[in-house]
């Protein structure tokens, strides 16, 4: 007879299929919180949007604190599309179609995830750690007995932030990009001016700048999520807090590009 | 008041409450004492709902508060205040706002009746001049105080004092447990005190229960569990190294 009860002693093969279990079980159960978290934060949103100065508060936070960091990001990816699309549109003679080419990268793509990845580190990691310093000092236990809800003072406002700055973000970061991949195509490498322009109101549709305002509008709510589910849920004291945070950036920015490719394929 | 009936939680692997019964009389002062990770704090906080038990029944004023919906445990949770171990302010708002957020958020009151009512509920705890500052800018016996009168203000019928003296030196740790008496017998709150100071708890506790093992060793009155005989409680209020509790030293 076969002895398997030997070989899986000598390949500790039990083992490995426990804790293939466990952490099936364990990564199961997180995305069931996530999933959940994310439904009490939409019925909070819907039932309690927030008073207007908590959500301002947070949206100078996200969006206009962001706009320095998303300036100088759009300025310098306009700049490399422009020098990168100008000598590989030069090899065709087609540089005229510089403007359409740092266009259409910006709007439909580089835009809306640059945006995204740049609010994710400046402001999903201070969300994550904040939310996640007020779990460890007790202040969110704080609120639970004082009878509020703290969905509806944490976690709403900073959904509708999120939702609201980042196509505003986009918006801005496609504009300073447009006029980065300008300054170099037209200003430094001599491409004509009235093409660059020209071609690009010609190209760039309606379609591909409100598909990067969904994309946005989406990387809104994925960064809310994450950073506040990771701080909401954060354990351990200072370690944890930074555990969390370290999670909430790295997992955002994946289910950024993630989600991205599903948009770009749905709305492409 | 309170009712804990035959609770059991454990945290993964580690059962914490095995069976824990608790009656918590009205309008007195009882003390939750025992070993250092034996559960009181957990026990407290399956009081106002923190937590929810494994098994078993918490019951407020004869209402279990097991399973029940946010909004329901939130008419609960109107009777109860909780100060915190480490006083929880939010150190994003001054101790002006920290009093007052409860009053601003759930009532209608004007910003001068409230601004009034902070007022005296920082001089019911000795307090003056600090409205204005943050929780990082106070002393560790004033975010005791600046979180009682948070507690205060709201007028509870219950409130829960998570080890409100940790940290603090002998004379703050007294003046905290004289303003705790002080304030339950001027308003007659339910006070229900997870502590350490023994013998100060003593003093100040009309009921004392021994916490040990995840269940109420011994439940009585201040006298009765100073002088008690159970080895147990005799070897942790006098702090003997010998006896049957194994605190995992050689």
């Amino acid at each position: 007879m076969f002895p398997i009860r030997k070989l899986f002693t000598e390949l500790n093969l039990t083992n490995i299929i426990q804790t293939l279990g466990r952490h099936g079980l364990a990564s199961l159960s997180a995305m069931g919180r996530m999933g959940s978290f994310l439904a009490q934060a939409c019925y909070s949103m819907l039932r309690f949007p927030g008073k207007p100065m908590l959500l301002l508060k947070q949206i100078s936070f996200i969006g206009a604190k962001s706009l320095f960091v998303i300036v100088l990001t759009a300025a310098f990816t306009g700049m490399v599309l422009g020098l990168q699309g100008y000598y590989t549109l030069a090899k065709f003679g087609s540089e005229g179609l510089l403007g359409v080419a740092v266009a259409l990268s910006l709007i439909r793509e580089l835009g809306p995830v640059l945006t995204a990845l740049m609010v994710t580190g400046r402001a999903g990691s201070a969300i994550t750690a904040e939310i996640g310093i007020m779990q460890i000092s007790e202040q969110i236990d704080a609120l639970e007995t004082m009878a509020l809800d703290p969905f509806k003072y944490l976690i709403s406002p900073k959904f509708i932030a999120a939702m609201i700055s980042l196509p505003l973000l986009c918006a801005i970061f496609d504009l300073v990009g447009i006029y980065g991949g300008w300054l170099v195509g037209v200003k430094l490498l001599g491409v004509n001016p009235g093409a660059y322009f020209t071609e690009m109101y010609r190209s760039v549709e309606w379609r591909d700048v409100y598909s990067g305002f969904i994309k946005s509008f989406c990387f809104g709510i994925i960064i809310a999520w994450v950073s506040c589910y990771k701080g909401y849920y954060t354990a351990r004291g200072a370690e944890g807090v930074s555990r969390a945070t370290t999670e909430a950036v790295v997992l955002t920015s994946v289910l950024v590009l993630v989600w991205d490719y599903f948009l770009t394929s749905v709305l492409l | 008041m309170i009712q804990l009936i035959d609770l059991h939680k454990s945290f993964g692997s580690q059962q914490v409450l095995r069976g824990l019964d608790l009656t918590i009389p009205k309008g007195a002062i009882t003390a939750i004492i025992g070993p250092s990770g034996e559960g009181k704090s957990v026990t407290l906080k399956q009081m106002i709902g923190l937590q929810k038990p494994d098994k078993g029944d918490v019951l407020v004023a004869g209402e279990s508060i097991v399973g029940l919906k946010r909004n329901d445990l939130n008419k609960v949770r109107e009777k109860f205040a909780m100060v915190f171990q480490n006083s929880a302010l939010f150190d994003s708002m001054t101790v002006f706002e920290n009093i007052a957020f409860p009053l601003q958020e759930k009532t209608d009151l004007s910003k001068d009746v409230i601004e009034q009512r902070v007022k005296a509920a920082l001089a019911d705890v000795s307090l003056r001049n600090v409205e204005q500052k943050y929780p990082d800018e106070l002393s560790g016996g004033m975010k005791k105080r600046v979180g009682l009168a948070r507690a205060l203000l709201v007028n509870p019928e219950i409130i829960l004092f998570d080890e409100p003296t940790t940290g603090l030196d002998p004379v703050i740790r007294n003046s905290i447990h004289q303003l705790i008496k002080d304030t339950q017998s001027r308003f007659g709150f339910t006070a229900v005190l997870v502590s350490h100071d023994i013998p100060d708890i003593f003093d100040i506790a009309h009921y004392v229960a021994m916490l040990y093992q995840g269940k109420i060793l011994q439940f009585g009155t201040a006298s009765e569990i100073k002088n008690s005989d159970n080895p147990v409680v005799h070897q942790f209020i006098n702090g003997i190294l010998d006896g049957p509790i194994n605190i995992g030293v050689d």
